[in-house]
């Protein structure tokens, strides 16, 4: 039960721009148990979607992995050969993303897509061997009429059902692990609620894992198992999802908690984080998040704190952590 | 206090749908906003919600008259808007601005921040070159920003300083009612906060009125005194913050607040989805337009479209069942467990120290 699908180790991600190299990803560690989901949070610019390229080795030029190993049940993709990746792309890790209105093609049919890939990992399927497999893909996610659906292109769909296109797409070869990049930020509620359940129902079926990459702490507590808070480039804290809700250690996590608005209660101003994230060429030294915490001491502007199991399971990246231990 | 600012009644755009290459025919309307009827007082906000296509950004446009109404009046202060032309137009403009949704599209990246934010005041002719520089300095101050951020361009400043600068060019002409069309939906969550609660001063400070356009229902009951859901092109549920969230009366409200995810994994799984998506505009179903999506529809909602009715003291809601549904079954508390409360605290303690 505790075995790790994939283990992300000391991961280190590139860009060379103008004024030297700028780190995105900066020495991450982490791992994804089998059959269960990886929430990771942070705001944007913190590093969570170059992760999870990273992952899927699609990190364009002139970005590039500098260091570190992504084990996926054992095996290494961050050394294999491009052809070697394209094998495990679709069929072993798979990725939906945030905007389901570019990330289809509009001039081919909702079919053609979701066949492509079938295609490419089976050349040989017949056309209407992969037709019928593409209307059991597209039955899975609950698209009502599938057949119909499968002539039809992107604009016919409303966001929700593009969205749910893309999971069958995604899905259709049977991937282990499923990255799921800010799925449902631009849907709307209702739409969204309908796609988490799906991704709930389909994660019972299949046994697969998942990494939900988000910045809605709502969406996390309603599907992670597990999380993991970023912060510009690394992560500052990892628990249980219960753990991160009923017992936040770090700063960065308390104020995001701070920031969201709550149905439960009424607060004349929100606990805003004040600031904004570093970019990447103009990371403080320290802790990366001292110049926006209240609780920052002396010490927290010249070490940069390791990221340490603070009680058991629970890990934060924070020399004061937990804070009341410090206040007074 | 409650002095009616803004008074929309029977709003409505609809948009002609041709086809044919030679001879355009008309072969059907797409009915954006229908027939919408609210008020705003002064210095309050009310908040329109509803799904994207709904027709609620379509009603903040008409209001501004960005976009001609195909019926209905929109009374600023007593007066018609929607029947005065030029000086007097110019003047109404004045005392109405918009804050946009996107803080990236909406800024012209050729202007520096003082060019944008002087812009509306060298519209209306107000104040000579020094006076607006003046201005300018003192609204940045207001907004968070720094006085020698006037001379640089949006794309040195991130997307809450850029929401920070269009908020900014909205209060140069001193406005009466700031239509707020999604201005923190692009923005990440902790800057959010800082947008929603500057919003929430400037109105304390200037005494602004808001149209505030969204479709996260939690932003909505931390900003809003009364809120409109808004389904299909029309007003479902209108009412007084506290009266609409505790004891919301339209079954498609109720969907809508059943929705949000809540950041506690002990709740895990009480999300229902509402099923089916919206219907098409151009095509409405008959009678109660909720009706093909909603749990408890019955005969007399097919054939009979409900009106707004009262339900409870400034609280109305279209209906035909309203007094017979089932408890809401809404459960908002215990979200904050002991341990991120008292370290909350701590927080807000050492972030005002």
């Amino acid at each position: 039960m505790s075995e790790d699908l994939l283990r992300i180790e000391g991961l280190r991600t590139v860009f060379r721009t103008h004024g030297g190299e700028v780190t995105a990803v900066d020495g991450v560690d982490l791992s994804v148990p089998r059959g269960r989901t990886l929430g990771i949070v942070g705001e944007s610019g913190c590093g969570k979607s170059v992760l999870s390229l990273s992952v899927m080795r699609l990190v364009a030029h002139p970005g590039r992995i500098a260091a570190g190993r992504v084990l996926l049940e054992g095996r290494d993709l961050v050394g294999l050969s491009s052809a070697e990746m394209r094998q495990v792309r679709g069929s072993q890790v798979a990725m939906i993303f945030q905007e389901p209105m570019t990330s289809l093609n509009p001039v081919h049919t909702v079919g053609f897509q979701i066949t492509e890939a079938m295609r490419a990992h089976d050349p040989r399927a017949s056309a209407a061997e992969l037709r019928e497999r593409a209307i059991e893909a597209l039955n899975r996610v609950r698209i009502p009429s599938p057949d119909r659906r499968f002539d039809e292109y992107p604009h016919q769909l409303s966001g929700g059902m593009r969205q749910r296109v893309m999971i069958a797409m995604a899905l259709a070869c049977r991937p282990k692990l499923l990255i799921a990049d800010e799925p449902t930020t631009a849907l709307d509620v209702t739409v969204q609620a309908q796609i988490l359940d799906l991704l709930r129902d389909l994660q019972a079926e299949t046994g697969m894992s998942i990494i939900l990459i988000t910045h809605d702490l709502g969406v996390v507590a309603e599907m992670a198992d597990e999380v993991a808070v970023m912060y510009a480039g690394r992560v500052v804290e990892r628990a249980e999802a219960g753990a991160i809700f009923g017992d936040p250690m770090h700063p960065y996590t308390l104020g995001l908690l701070g920031s969201v608005p709550r149905l439960d209660e009424e607060r004349e101003t929100l606990l805003a984080i004040d600031g904004s994230v570093p970019p990447p060429f103009a990371l403080p030294k320290g802790c990366r998040f001292h110049p926006r915490c209240p609780f920052a001491a002396a010490e927290c502007k010249s070490d940069q704190p390791p990221l340490r199991e603070v009680v058991s399971g629970h890990s934060a990246a924070c020399l004061r952590a937990p804070v009341e231990a410090f206040a007074a | 206090m409650s002095e009616t600012l803004l008074e929309v009644t029977g709003l409505a755009k609809h948009y002609p749908v041709r086809k044919g290459l030679i001879v355009a025919k008309q072969v059907g309307t797409v009915r954006a906003v229908d027939g919408v009827s609210f008020s705003v007082n002064r210095g309050e906000t009310l908040a329109l919600v509803g799904e994207s296509g709904c027709g609620k950004s379509t009603t903040a446009r008409l209001v501004l008259r960005l976009i001609e109404p195909s019926a209905g009046s929109i009374r600023f202060e007593g007066v018609d808007v929607t029947r005065i032309t030029g000086a007097a137009q110019r003047a109404m403009r004045r005392r109405m601005q918009i804050v946009f949704q996107d803080p990236y599209a909406s800024l012209n990246p050729r202007l520096t921040v003082a060019e944008t934010i002087a812009e509306p005041m060298l519209v209306h002719g107000i104040g000579d070159a020094a006076a607006r520089r003046k201005r300018v300095e003192e609204l940045l101050t207001v907004v968070g920003l720094r006085a020698f951020h006037a001379q640089r361009y949006p794309h040195e400043f991130s997307g809450g300083q850029r929401q920070r600068i269009g908020i900014a060019r909205a209060l140069s002409v001193q406005p009466d009612l700031v239509v707020c069309d999604e201005p923190v939906s692009a923005l990440d969550v902790s800057i959010q906060a800082q947008v929603v609660n500057l919003l929430k001063d400037l109105q304390r400070r200037f005494g602004l009125a808001y149209l505030f356009i969204a479709h996260d229902l939690a932003v909505v009951k931390h900003v809003a005194d009364r809120v409109a859901v808004m389904y299909l092109g029309q007003i479902v549920e209108i009412g007084d913050k506290r009266s609409l969230f505790a004891s919301p009366r339209h079954p498609y409200t109720r969907a809508l607040l059943s929705a949000i995810p809540h950041p506690d994994p002990e709740r895990r799984g009480q999300v229902k989805p509402l099923g089916g998506d919206l219907p098409s505009p151009l095509n409405p179903p008959p009678g109660c337009r909720f009706h093909t999506r909603c749990p408890f529809a019955q005969d007399r909602c097919r054939s009979e479209a409900p009106s707004l009715r009262r339900l409870g003291p400034g609280h109305d809601a279209a209906c035909h069942f309203a007094e017979a549904l089932p408890p809401a079954g809404l459960d908002f508390t215990g979200g904050l467990s002991e341990n991120a409360a008292k370290r909350l605290a701590l927080y807000a303690k050492a972030r005002a120290a």
